[in-house]
């Protein structure tokens, strides 16, 4: 794709995030702008996803496709939008979100079936795991196609983390690309005074991970740049670790610099001022 | 009452060991984990067959359900073993989210469960892991009585699609079961028929209840003994038809008397048939240091325990 059509999917993405928040009152719209680049990148453009007649083919085991996993998942806004826009689903289901009977459930899960979703998250810490086992799995069955993760950076205190960063270099899970949205937000403020994470790119090359600093992580073409940096280190023995610089609420002025739009969701007049920052692309759902 | 001898004592963990040897080379799908246990969990075997599909994850529990969720994506069978207590409370909400919740087809294998793991005390004597997964939605709860009985259970649950916690312990305890015998997920085994008094027990209590129901006999009494290997589900329509031809009902568990077997079966027989119940159990409390047998002793676990509590149940018959 174009970059100027991903950029014109980005900011459709962003309408349907700010959207699907106000449609239901709640949510996290914060995460969900600052990582909008980087899922339409992937799922757009460098995944090797399973196609048939141009829409995406969900199968739970994901034989020969690149997959992904969204270990915080409290951002499930930017991923639905990102499944729907693909194609994983119809858009119109997007209003259904964090609604009695919807498929599309404040966290990502299996249990109702949503294409694309292949494991439950939103309790922290466990993705990088999941998407550990996932790169072993393939590896077992001789699949050379790549696991992506991506956690966020206040998600970076649970311990679990740790178990995992210490496992995958030493069992050398090279077809595995992680990224931490490096935002430097959190619930109840900036990382840094809630509980500092020091130099994250410092831990995990203590880790033994191959460690890719992504400025412009709201920018995709350096997204894209990045992207590529990090394929070209995989499958040399290390997993592969991108801290992605990003600006939560990225794309709607009232919602950047500030933890205050991590779980918040806009009034009418909000959503009007935000959408009047977002051109509609794509068709509203 | 049924005679049942023994001609040797081996540990409910070696079955699960002996049970991996063979899906070794009958599955190739089945993957082995381990949190720094090899040698307890008995997986020497395993491991000398298939290096390639063992995965050693350090002392690090709930990267390992992570790892084992991981792996059922793709199509591979995880096998994620250690001790009961750091096999489920430790990992709680690692196994709700990411087995339990997301459906995976992970088998979590625990060994050293209850009072007779005995010298490393309570720390290590999980007595509450059957309610822990019980509770959670789909999935299954085996909890099998010798070593015949856990490798067959081993075998069984490979082919059974969703998540499994299979429990078992560290004594040597008597063999009693045919080698070989299919094993039948929530399929309740009657162990020996009777008339006076039904005695459901799991694990190590099998073995108990069997000495029991022979004291009892000497007394008079013909006891009925069932082995509950599958707490979830529970074999509802055995119970039932037992304690409705007995009209009295032992419980018999190495576990907190709260939220196990006990509490399955009440809820069974409150819902459809009120008969009287005893439950042999763990009082509430936590372990401690000692031999096997003296903690079951102790603890109130021991085939004398049965005894009185079928006794008390008699007597309580309307």
């Amino acid at each position: 794709m174009e970059i100027n059509q991903l950029k014109d999917v980005a900011s459709q993405v962003r309408r349907d995030i700010v959207r699907m928040v106000h449609g239901c009152k709640s949510g996290h719209p914060g995460g969900s702008l600052g990582c909008t680049d980087l899922l339409v990148a992937l799922y757009f453009e460098k995944m090797k996803l399973a196609v048939k007649d141009g829409k995406p083919v969900f199968n739970m085991d994901g034989a020969g496709e690149d997959l992904f996993f969204l270990s915080n998942g409290h951002i499930s806004p930017v991923w639905y939008s990102v499944l729907a826009r693909r194609g994983y689903f119809e858009a119109s289901e997007l209003a259904t979100f964090r609604k009695l009977d919807s498929r599309l459930q404040g966290h990502p899960t299996t249990h109702e079936g949503l294409p694309g979703i292949r494991i439950a998250s939103g309790s922290l810490g466990q993705g990088l795991s999941v998407a550990i086992g996932a790169a072993l799995s393939k590896k077992l069955n001789s699949d050379p196609s790549k696991i992506y993760v991506l956690m966020g950076d206040g998600e970076q205190q649970e311990g679990q983390v740790w178990e995992a960063a210490a496992f995958a270099p030493h069992h050398q899970v090279d077809n595995l690309i992680a990224f931490i949205d490096f935002n430097g937000q959190q619930i109840d403020g900036p990382t840094r005074k809630v509980l500092d994470n020091r130099d994250l790119g410092a831990k995990y090359r203590a880790f033994g991970w191959e460690v890719i600093d992504l400025p412009g992580g709201n920018d995709i073409q350096a997204v894209l740049g990045g992207l590529d940096k990090a394929i070209a280190a995989s499958g040399q023995e290390k997993p592969v670790m991108v801290i992605l610089h990003t600006e939560m609420g990225y794309g709607v002025d009232y919602m950047m610099g500030t933890h205050k739009w991590h779980g918040a969701a806009p009034n009418d007049e909000q959503l009007a001022a935000a959408l009047a920052q977002l051109p509609e692309t794509l068709g509203d759902y | 009452m049924k005679k049942y001898t023994y001609t040797e004592k081996k540990d409910t963990r070696s079955g699960f060991g002996a049970g991996m040897e063979v899906l070794g080379k009958s599955n190739p799908n089945v993957v082995a984990l381990c949190a720094d246990l090899v040698a307890s969990l008995k997986l020497d075997a395993f491991i000398k067959d298939n290096p390639e599909r063992f995965i050693q994850t350090g002392i690090a529990e709930a990267n390992m359900i992570g790892i084992a969720a991981g792996l059922t994506i793709g199509g591979k069978i995880p096998f994620a073993s250690t001790f009961a207590n750091f096999a489920t409370g430790r990992v709680y909400d690692q196994i709700r989210q990411s087995v339990a919740y997301s459906g995976k087809n992970v088998k979590i294998c625990a060994s050293h469960a209850g009072l007779t793991l005995g010298e490393d005390g309570a720390t290590h004597q999980i007595l509450e892991d059957l309610g822990l997964m019980k509770m959670l939605p789909g999935m299954t709860v085996i909890n099998p009585c010798d070593f015949n009985q856990t490798k067959a259970a081993t075998i069984a649950i490979a082919d059974h699609e969703g998540p499994v916690y299979l429990r078992f312990g560290r004594p040597v305890v008597p063999v009693f079961t045919a080698p070989d015998q299919k094993f039948e997920i929530g399929k309740a085994w009657t162990v020996s028929e009777g008339a006076d008094v039904s005695i459901f027990a799991t694990g190590h209590l099998v073995w108990e209840a069997i000495l029991a129901g022979e004291i009892l006999e000497a007394e008079g009494i013909d006891a009925e003994i069932i082995n509950i290997h599958t707490i979830k589900p529970l074999d509802e329509e055995a119970i039932l038809k037992s304690a409705a031809k007995t009209r009295a009902v032992v419980t018999a568990e190495e576990h907190n008397r709260l939220g196990g077997l006990g509490d399955s079966v009440a809820q069974v027989l409150v819902r459809n048939l009120l008969v009287p119940q005893e439950y042999v159990a763990v009082n509430d409390s936590f372990g401690e240091s000692g031999t096997p047998e003296q903690l079951m002793v102790k603890y109130g676990l021991s085939a004398r325990n049965i005894v009185e509590a079928a006794k008390k149940a008699i007597a309580r018959k309307g």
